[in-house]
């Protein structure tokens, strides 16, 4: 028997949604609802995991079951899902203070570790459940109300942090511009291990307009590239514009072929699983490169839960273990 | 008996039991020879209880004092439930072993020494200004001086080894004459150093080699002062097949027994490096096939949380640790109590504040497992009383946690962590069943749904049809299950929560005492470790004709229903405690009792003497 197909509206659930009018979570929301159906999931084999912030109250707004846990802990909550169960589905949403600042650990040994999970890394640049405090994405200079003279830390990259813990999978989407979110996300699905999708979200309260520089719709075509495996890395209005490896050096420049010289074999083809091309694209910002959106880095490995249960399914299958010989194991006398 | 050829040997004396402690450098191997005797004195007949006490460095410099470990057995053919007051045998490997350790011996006791590395340098790294050898130091007890190391070198010299290889056979000399003297076989021995030097054959004949040599030695050569061999009879223990098991081992396989108890296939227990609560991970990991999967998380919030996530996806999670790492978990240990979550956190206790003493043990977060998290957030606090008695706790641990949908801590410490003593194997077919419920039916379902006896909210897993809810650490509606933050409802929950806690002490054995009446002049009130030298002392004086009993608590949180009406028939109470007086705390609290504490944090167990004294001075008072 076949269960009918779910619609992005059979995974919403019946709980009325409470973050701020206009805020980006509703666009995620939305986008994530539809990949679940478009997926054909099965909303009693999903399960969402949050921590605590705005993007954690993620879980009571879909159908599924959900897991609203502690700050920053969802990836190790998480984890111990899956070392029970594998066979289910399971998204992590965390929020940039959540799953960089205090749960920065955990994010990282996720990673490395390969547990298969979806991770969304809903980045707005800002502690907004608290009301507006600096967090690790925040830029240099940002006022808040912890940071009245603008904050002096430099901001961490979560792509490059990904990488740096041995990330299998990396992409970048941005909360309203669904197609991609959705490609995203159903690509982040497919990738077997984990998968960090960092979501540019506007915090429209504390933060409002962070990512203006590359997602108002008359700047999307020259400050972002959209990077898609085995396609040219090209961009601009009328895909003038692309990047290659500045000769001589290990980085990026933005080029025009047809011009000084430059040809349209200059220009580097996407390769996903390129790691060394994957650092150098997430360093990219806006106004000297373009922000990448997309796949950035998809090369699977073993995931760590297989790892381990195949381990203990070798074990079982050598029989059922008697609990007396466990007890009576080594050396034993009798008493008569 | 082994005996010696022709019957030369002189006539044993007897002796009902002995404390014995090898003490030396971290590196020459008191643990291994400790654990060794221990092997043969159970496979004598013996009742024994053993502690092995070890520096916090691996390998702290040669000869100094803080890098001395020991390893002390008591045995016997008594009832032996402590690893003993005073010793009658030290075996001091070196200067710092001696200087260290001298204190503990009782007079006239045997002080066995290699008289080899008394050299200036180990005196005085040992702080002695004179040789103990030759300054009256050792007059009031009786002493061995040997040369060790040349009689093991001797010993060793057709086996082509380093002088360094060599010296390292010192201890299996030195146990070699401890079991010649006590009248232990050396098979067993024989038989485990085959196997553990089985890749190096010469390391291993060498050790061997060793090890009859020092048996020799006690059996051919006249020992000064006359010094003869002892026999140390069978003990009277109840019939079965027994074998030696520490404090770790038995709560590991009652945690694996309780999982088929309750009728669940996957025990996931998160951990992180931690002293004394590492072993717990060592044994646990090596029980795949029982269904056990171990993760060593990245820290303890990730174990604690791993174990949570893998409760909520229907495994049984268990976590854990020792005292710092317990503090690292208690916010997760808070959401598992918010979201009625089965979960057991064992505590190895060790010696504290902060690092503390790491290697020593101590029951001073009894007040940590009670109210170590935010907001009121009770959960079921049981406590280990002897290395055997970890068995069934563990057992027990997952009972409450699965029936009643709570963390459970389990309160051990550093020294039963370690000890070992013999067991009578259980009859695993005689545990009882607690088959779990997983919910299935949709109908009437929301996830804080409870059962009106237990007051446990329904277990529903992921992967269950129809079943689909949220769930979290925001307080929840106790008709929906729902987020709510109405006032009234949170009162509600906060009731329900401490109701369901305390309706544990409606399932659990009323309190009896361990020793002695239920009424009399004075209740001795112990938890965890302290069981043994309690029972003892309260032994001591009752067969003074005192009217004292001991009165042991495995319940801490709920207390049994019946406790205060047991302590009621009492005139006193004094509780002795490893810490500064927190049992004795919560007893005044519930029950408005003038109760006593007796408090010691030495980073040693209570000698039974000194609760002995303390037993008399309480009856004294009231003369």
């Amino acid at each position: 028997m076949t269960a009918p197909t779910l619609t992005a509206k059979d995974f919403t659930s019946d709980q009325e949604v409470r973050w701020c009018p206009g805020c980006g979570d509703y666009a995620i929301l939305k986008a994530v609802t539809k990949t679940l159906a478009g997926l054909g999931a099965s909303r009693e084999d999903t399960v969402f995991v949050s921590g605590i912030g705005c993007a954690s109250r993620f879980p009571y707004y879909v159908s599924t079951y959900g897991f609203h846990t502690i700050h920053g802990r969802a990836p190790a909550i998480a984890t111990g899902v899956k070392l029970a169960n594998p066979d289910l589905d399971v998204w992590v949403v965390m929020g940039d203070g959540d799953g960089l600042s205090i749960g920065g650990n955990h994010t990282l040994h996720v990673l490395r570790r390969n547990v298969d999970l979806q991770l969304l890394l809903f980045n707005n640049e800002i502690y907004g459940l608290t009301k507006g405090q600096a967090s690790p994405t925040s830029r240099l200079g940002t006022r808040s109300p912890s940071t009245p003279r603008g904050s002096v830390d430099a901001p961490l990259i979560p792509g490059a942090f990904a990488l740096g813990a041995g990330a299998r999978f990396f992409a970048r989407a941005v909360d309203i511009q669904q197609p991609q979110l959705v490609e995203v996300l159903t690509r982040a699905h497919q990738h077997r291990g984990a998968a960090l999708v960092e979501i540019f979200q506007n915090c429209v309260v504390f933060n409002d307009g962070a990512f203006h520089e590359f997602t108002e719709r008359r700047v999307i075509p020259d400050n972002q590239i959209y990077v898609e495996h085995g396609k040219p890395l090209r961009f601009g209005a009328n895909r003038t514009h692309g990047l290659r490896i500045r000769p001589g050096t290990l980085s990026l420049e933005v080029v025009t072929p047809g011009e000084e010289g430059v040809t349209d074999d200059d220009v580097l083809v996407h390769n996903e699983k390129d790691q060394a091309l994957a650092t150098l694209l997430v360093r990219m910002a806006p106004p000297v490169f373009p922000m990448a959106i997309g796949v950035i880095f998809d090369s699977p490995a073993p995931t760590y839960e297989h790892v381990v249960l195949d381990q203990v399914t070798e074990e079982l299958q050598a029989g059922k273990a008697d609990l007396d010989a466990l007890l009576a194991g080594g050396r034993t006398w009798t008493v008569l | 008996m082994t005996m010696s050829a022709a019957g030369s040997e002189a006539v044993r004396e007897r002796q009902d039991s002995v404390v014995i402690r090898f003490a030396g450098d971290s590196g020459d191997g008191m643990q291994l020879t400790g654990s060794q005797f221990t092997v043969e004195s159970a496979l004598a007949g013996s009742d024994l209880s053993t502690f092995p006490d070890y520096p916090a460095e691996i390998r702290a410099p040669t000869g100094s004092t803080f890098g001395v470990s020991a390893f002390q057995i008591h045995f016997g053919s008594i009832d032996v439930l402590t690893a003993g007051d005073d010793l009658d045998v030290l075996i001091a490997m070196n200067p710092a072993a001696l200087i260290t350790n001298l204190r503990d011996v009782r007079i006239g006791g045997l002080v066995l020494v290699d008289s080899a590395v008394f050299t200036p340098r180990n005196l005085e790294k040992a702080g002695y200004s004179a040789n103990p050898l030759e300054d009256g130091t050792l007059v009031q007890y009786r002493s061995l001086v040997l040369d060790m190391t040349t009689l093991t070198q001797q010993a060793v010299a057709s086996c082509d080894l380093t002088s360094k290889e060599a010296l390292r056979c010192r201890n299996m000399w030195a146990l070699g004459l401890m079991l010649w003297m006590y009248d232990r076989d050396r098979s067993a021995t024989i038989e485990w150093l085959g196997k553990k030097f089985a890749k190096i054959p010469k390391i291993a004949d060498a050790n061997i080699a060793a090890l009859n040599a020092g048996h020799a030695y006690g059996e051919t050569v006249e020992l000064p002062g006359g010094l003869t061999g002892y026999a140390v009879g069978r003990a009277d223990l109840p019939p079965g097949t027994y074998r030696t098991v520490s404090g770790t081992e038995s709560l590991a396989w009652g945690l694996v027994a309780g999982l088929r108890a309750a009728g669940l296939d996957r025990l996931m227990f998160g951990s992180y490096p931690i002293t004394p609560a590492s072993p717990l991970l060592h044994v646990l990991a090596g029980l795949r096939r029982y269904g056990v999967v171990t993760f060593q998380a990245e820290d303890e919030i990730a174990a604690v949380c791993s174990a949570i996530g893998a409760s909520y996806a229907g495994a049984l999670g268990v976590t854990s640790s020792s005292g710092p790492g317990i503090a690292l978990k208690g916010e997760a240990i808070g959401l598992a109590v918010s979201t009625e979550l089965p979960l057991i956190v064992v505590n190895s206790q060790r010696a504290g504040p902060s690092t503390g003493l790491p290697t020593k043990t101590e029951q001073s977060d009894l007040f940590q497992a009670m109210y170590g998290r935010n907001g009121d957030a009770p959960l079921a606090v049981i406590a280990t009383a002897t290395p055997t008695d970890c068995f069934e706790v563990g057992i027990e641990a997952v009972r409450l946690a699965t029936k009643y949908m709570t963390p459970v801590m389990v309160l051990t410490d550093g020294y039963l962590a370690n000890a070992a003593e013999p067991w009578l194997l259980p009859d695993t077919d005689g545990i009882p069943e607690f088959p779990v419920t997983q919910r299935k039916d949709p109908e009437g379902f929301h996830p804080f749904v409870r059962d009106p006896e237990t007051l446990a909210r329904a277990w529903a897993v992921p992967g269950t049809p129809d079943l689909e809810h949220r769930i979290g650490g925001l307080e929840k509606s106790t008709s929906s299950g729902h987020i709510s933050y109405d006032p009234e409802n949170h009162q509600q929950m906060t009731n329900l929560r401490a109701g369901k806690i305390a309706g544990i002490a409606k399932d659990i054995p009323l309190q009896e005492t361990a020793l002695g009446e239920a009424t009399g002049d004075l209740a001795v009130v112990g938890w965890g470790s302290t069981f043994g030298p309690i029972f003892k002392a309260v032994a001591s004086a009752r067969e003074k004709g005192l009217r004292v009993s001991h009165v042991h608590l495995r319940y801490i949180n709920p207390f049994p229903q019946n406790l205060q009406e047991l302590l009621a028939g009492f005139s006193k109470i004094l509780v002795p405690e490893m810490n500064n007086g927190q049992l004795v705390s919560l007893l005044r609290s519930a029950f408005l009792f003038p109760a006593q504490g007796l408090s010691k944090v030495t980073g040693k167990p209570f000698k039974i003497s000194e609760l002995v004294a303390a037993i008399h001075a309480q009856l004294e008072d009231s003369a």
